[in-house]
């Protein structure tokens, strides 16, 4: 719940930044005006949450899905928000999907890794026997804590 | 760039996987969401939809009310640009509550007296 009015504000910079980008350049923007889209951004998603709550409740369902918020967007009229959305959310699946792979990735290097220091370890040992005809190997070696690192 | 500070919660990284593709915080939005009395719960893709239709909302409202500015001439966006542009568009209506148009304390003072001299009249 949100503890002070404030909180129900979106990041001024952030509405700046997207107003700036949509706009052509050296177009000014008023301080007010900034004001009032932001305010009316805020408004916009309380629309859409209600309507979107709307179709999730029809259904049955307590909690809201992507295809509530597409229903409530083509009821409030902004079907040309539907195209640029079913985009955006199949690009953010991907990247949901693709941190997993990252993190499950970074699991294996560390389990790797640790492999690896052990036989470094070892190869330590080796080293220390035979030190002076040694130098490509040890070039080796840093190549590889490069990679790991 | 970190979107969302004091957020100890897993939204967080939520944020940060999906910079390229939003940039308002989506812990706020689903803050906003929550603020409405009849919502139990959000489920991730919908609360990144919204966030993105907020984002695409922004936009089609700023650059409508460009394009409908009444100084044509110059290249600014005033607060009057845009409660034109949610009373005249019917897409906009439902923000004609929290952007209403400005009139001068004068004309308002002379429709009220109209309004007054009209009732006198029954």
């Amino acid at each position: 719940m949100a503890e002070r009015p404030e909180d129900l504000n979106l990041p001024n910079a952030v509405i700046t930044r997207i107003i700036k980008e949509a706009l052509p350049d050296g177009v000014n923007v008023s301080k007010e005006a900034r004001r009032a889209i932001s305010q009316a951004a805020s408004v916009f998603v309380l629309y859409a949450t209600s309507c979107a709550n709307n179709f999730a409740m029809k259904a049955k369902r307590k909690t809201l899905n992507a295809g509530d918020v597409l229903s409530a967007m083509e009821e409030m009229e902004f079907e040309r928000f539907l195209e640029p959305l079913r985009e955006a959310l199949e690009v953010y699946k991907k990247g949901q999907k693709g941190k997993k792979e990252v993190s499950e990735q970074k699991r294996k290097d560390k389990e790797k890794k640790t492999d690896s220091e052990n036989d470094k370890s070892r190869e330590e040992e080796d080293e220390e026997e035979e030190r002076m005809d040694e130098e490509p190997e040890a070039e080796n070696e840093a190549e590889e804590e490069d990679v790991e690192n | 760039m970190k979107m969302s500070q004091n957020t100890p919660d897993k939204d967080e990284d939520q944020t940060s996987t999906s910079q390229k593709t939003i940039s308002l915080p989506i812990s706020r939005v689903r803050l906003i969401m929550k603020s409405s009395p009849d919502v139990n719960c959000i489920n991730q893709d919908a609360l990144f939809l919204t966030t993105k239709a907020t984002e695409l909302f922004v936009q089609h409202l700023a650059v409508s009310s460009y394009n409908n500015r009444a100084k044509q001439e110059t290249k600014s966006l005033s607060y009057s640009d845009l409660a034109n542009t949610a009373e005249e568009n019917d897409t906009f209506q439902f923000l004609t509550d929290i952007l209403p148009k400005k009139i001068l304390a004068g004309d308002y003072l002379k429709s009220l007296e109209q309004l007054q001299e009209d009732d006198a009249d029954f």
